[in-house]
């Protein structure tokens, strides 16, 4: 089953147009990883699925309801009906690159919060899911701790968590190891791996081509607001067939 | 040298001058506050319509002294014909601006809104984008992310500047003596024009201003450590980090 | 106009004024000093400078008026009675500079103490590694920083200060509350008459508000800002 559509996505900033039409499909169980370098527009992309910025044409469903829009005055689409939106935003959960966990919340609050407030949860069940997730990323033993407390990729692991819990059709990851020192990148790969291996429907923006190249079931890479080149790894990794991306990839593969 | 009799003879206004003091202190706050929280909600908005009045409110009741404010409020209303007309009309609501503990009430809170609604509008700016982009990413409609996010970490934010609000509307209140109202000013003051003894009578007012002030500084201390713990670094952890 | 009382008003404008330029100069100086003992090494001086800013700051501006207006005159007549001189009436004008240079004296006292503790102590130790006196590396290097980092909360307190100078009123100085009071009796129209104070400082707090914007803007030359 086809859990998010994405097709013929534009976007533009005043004159420099970021996005040229970009297109994307996610069966069920799909692991779709976007490289290219930065200001190719990937994290562009990833954010106008959800609409945390608006896009200038392109449409947008998400398992199989597709996010009505109108043209808004300034140009960009406009969500017609603003229930709709929060409602399919609630099938897809972002994992951002600086964590954005909600500072004045304990690490189990800022998991229960949605489920519990947005997605109407009985508190009680909440608490379970939030716990059965808070074990499965391994840190459950901070749940009372606030975010400030924690190290980047425990915070990171906890916004994983607080994803999962909305139990959503795609999980969507903005370069979600970018902001993390060097050492702390391996858990949260690791817990992105395991999610995988369960079957989740993932798109993830990366700069981590050892993931890409043996978690993905597709590639897609970007150039200068186009897909480039995508398909599975073994063919963009192994035979490359754009000068763009031999170039991109011998700059990023150690 | 010091006169005794007078710390006999007046504890008891000074009790209840005190006791004034605090009501007016404690009335005006909350509903400052209370006025505050919706005000400041306004005053971020983008949309000129909403945030222009709040602006000029608080441009007015920030911009000029509260005694002047005060003196506006209990002498300056009954200059017109119409406020006249429903005093005499035995109008509850304007009955208030007559009465001098009304008036003080009124305009403390009006000037503490002020305040406190630049405050919590400070926080609410203060917001990292990131967790509104967060709220607004898992669904959050716009009041739930204000009621749910916004607000919550922003008064959490808020407190320290608030703690130095409530000690401001403390010392504040002082100038309620000046419309009649025997508060804790007001006590020192009927001590001293009756036993014509300035160090004994404002000094004993002075100190008890001091421990209240004492006191609640005190009293925020824990407040802060309750509910800005997730702001403070991070405490030696055994294990972890 | 204003029945008559605008000149009157305009006097009173230039009490306050005066009363708040006069009271600005008294309290950066006690502020400085205060600043200067409770950095001090020497407890002899910290002891009573971290005293003076707690219990000024814990009591209203209105009550250390009185106390210092009617303390003040009673301490006199005590001095004058003692040395067998002639009474001495205190002057209200007096009595309200020294008493809001003293009470804002101590709020400046931690303003610039904040700004003195804002000065990196690498850029002091590069100075004395440089083989700069002590009074230079004061002059030249600490006080210009701490100056800018000062700014800020000088502003916010000469705002709350001139605000506070309406209370000289209540120890009878002829200043623009007061001379409005006075008008608002007799004609019998005191709404007027406090509207225009209310201007008067509207207008005094925002031209003291752009002079801070200006100043701030001045001195920060060399300031990285976070971009918005």
């Amino acid at each position: 089953m086809t859990q998010l559509t994405v097709e013929d996505l534009h976007k533009r900033y005043g004159d420099h147009e970021v996005l040229k039409g970009v297109s994307l499909s996610a069966e069920a169980g799909d692991v779709i990883t976007i490289i290219g370098s930065s200001g190719s527009g990937k994290s562009t992309f990833l954010r106008c699925i959800n609409f945390l910025e608006q896009p200038d044409a392109g449409r947008i469903s998400v398992a199989g309801e597709e996010i009505r829009l109108v043209p808004g005055r300034d140009g960009h689409l406009k969500v017609a009906d603003a229930k709709q939106l929060q409602r399919l935003r609630t099938r897809l959960a972002m994992v951002f690159q600086h964590f954005n966990l909600w500072a004045h919340m304990t690490v189990l609050e800022n998991v229960v919060e949605a489920p519990v407030h947005v997605l109407g949860v009985p508190r009680k069940q909440a608490l379970e899911r939030a716990m059965a997730y808070l074990d499965k990323v391994g840190i459950s033993r901070f749940k009372d701790s606030y975010p400030a407390h924690l190290s980047g990729g425990q915070q990171q692991r906890v916004a994983i968590a607080r994803a999962l819990a909305m139990e959503p059709a795609v999980l969507l990851f903005d370069e979600p190891t970018s902001a993390l020192d060097p050492e702390l990148v391996g858990e949260v790969l690791k817990v992105m791996r395991g999610l995988a291996e369960e079957g989740r429907t993932m798109v993830v923006v990366t700069h981590e081509m050892g993931f890409a190249r043996e978690v993905s079931s597709q590639v897609m890479f970007l150039h200068q607001g186009l897909a480039e080149e995508s398909g599975p790894p073994a063919q963009l990794f192994g035979q490359p067939k754009s000068e763009r991306l031999r170039q991109f990839l011998s700059g990023n593969l150690k | 040298m010091i006169e005794w009799s007078l710390f006999a003879e007046s504890w008891p206004s000074y009790a209840s001058g005190l006791w004034l003091t605090l009501q007016l202190t404690v009335l005006s706050l909350i509903a400052g506050l209370l006025l505050a929280i919706p005000l400041a909600v306004l005053r971020v908005s983008s949309n000129r319509w909403l945030s222009g009045p709040v602006w000029a409110y608080s441009y007015f009741f920030r911009g000029t002294p509260m005694l002047v404010q005060l003196l506006l409020m209990y002498y300056g209303l009954g200059q017109f014909e119409w406020v006249q007309a429903q005093w005499d009309a035995g109008s509850r609501f304007w009955l208030l601006f007559r009465d001098p503990y009304g008036c003080a009430l009124i305009t403390f809170a009006l000037n503490t809104g002020a305040y406190t609604t630049e405050i919590i509008a400070g926080a609410l700016r203060a917001m990292p984008h990131g967790e509104i982009e967060a709220a607004r990413a898992c669904g959050m409609s716009r009041f739930t992310m204000l009621r749910r996010i916004q607000l919550p970490g922003a008064l959490r934010r808020a407190l320290p500047a608030y703690s130095n609000e409530i000690i401001f509307m403390l010392h504040g209140t002082a100038i309620a003596s000046t419309v009649t109202l025997v508060d804790l000013t007001g006590a020192a003051r009927n001590a001293y024009s009756q036993f014509f003894a300035p160090f004994e009578a404002f000094i004993f007012a002075g100190l008890i201003y001091l421990a209240v002030t004492f006191a609640l500084v005190g009293l925020f201390r824990i407040a802060e450590r309750r509910w800005l713990a997730h702001l403070q670094p991070r405490k030696p952890l055994g294990k972890g980090a | 106009m204003l029945h008559g009382y605008l000149p009157s008003l305009l006097d009173g404008a230039w009490v306050t004024l005066r009363v708040a330029v006069f009271s600005l100069l008294l309290a950066l100086v006690l502020g400085l000093l205060g600043a200067s003992s409770r950095l001090s090494p020497n407890r002899l001086l910290r002891l009573p400078a971290t005293a003076y800013t707690t219990i000024v700051r814990g009591i209203p501006d209105l009550v250390m008026m009185l106390l210092i207006f009617y303390g003040g005159q009673v301490g006199i007549n005590l001095l004058t009675d003692a040395l067998g001189m002639d009474y001495i009436d205190v002057n209200p004008f007096v009595a309200g500079v020294l008493t809001l240079g003293f009470i804002f004296g101590a709020y400046f006292t931690e303003t610039f103490r904040g700004a003195f503790m804002a000065v990196p102590a690498g850029q002091l130790e590069a100075g004395r590694a440089y083989g700069m006196s002590n009074w230079q590396v004061f002059s030249r290097i600490l006080f210009p920083q701490m100056l800018r980092h000062a700014l800020p909360g000088l502003g916010n307190n000469w705002q709350v200060m001139q605000k506070s100078t309406a209370l000289v009123s209540i120890i009878g100085l002829s200043d623009i509350t007061w001379l409005a009071d006075q008008a608002g009796r007799s004609t019998r129209e005191p709404f007027l008459f406090y509207a225009v104070v209310c201007v008067f400082y509207l207008v005094l707090t925002a031209v003291s508000g752009l002079v801070f914007n200006w100043l701030e803007r001045r001195y920060s030359v060399g300031v990285r800002r976070a971009q918005t």
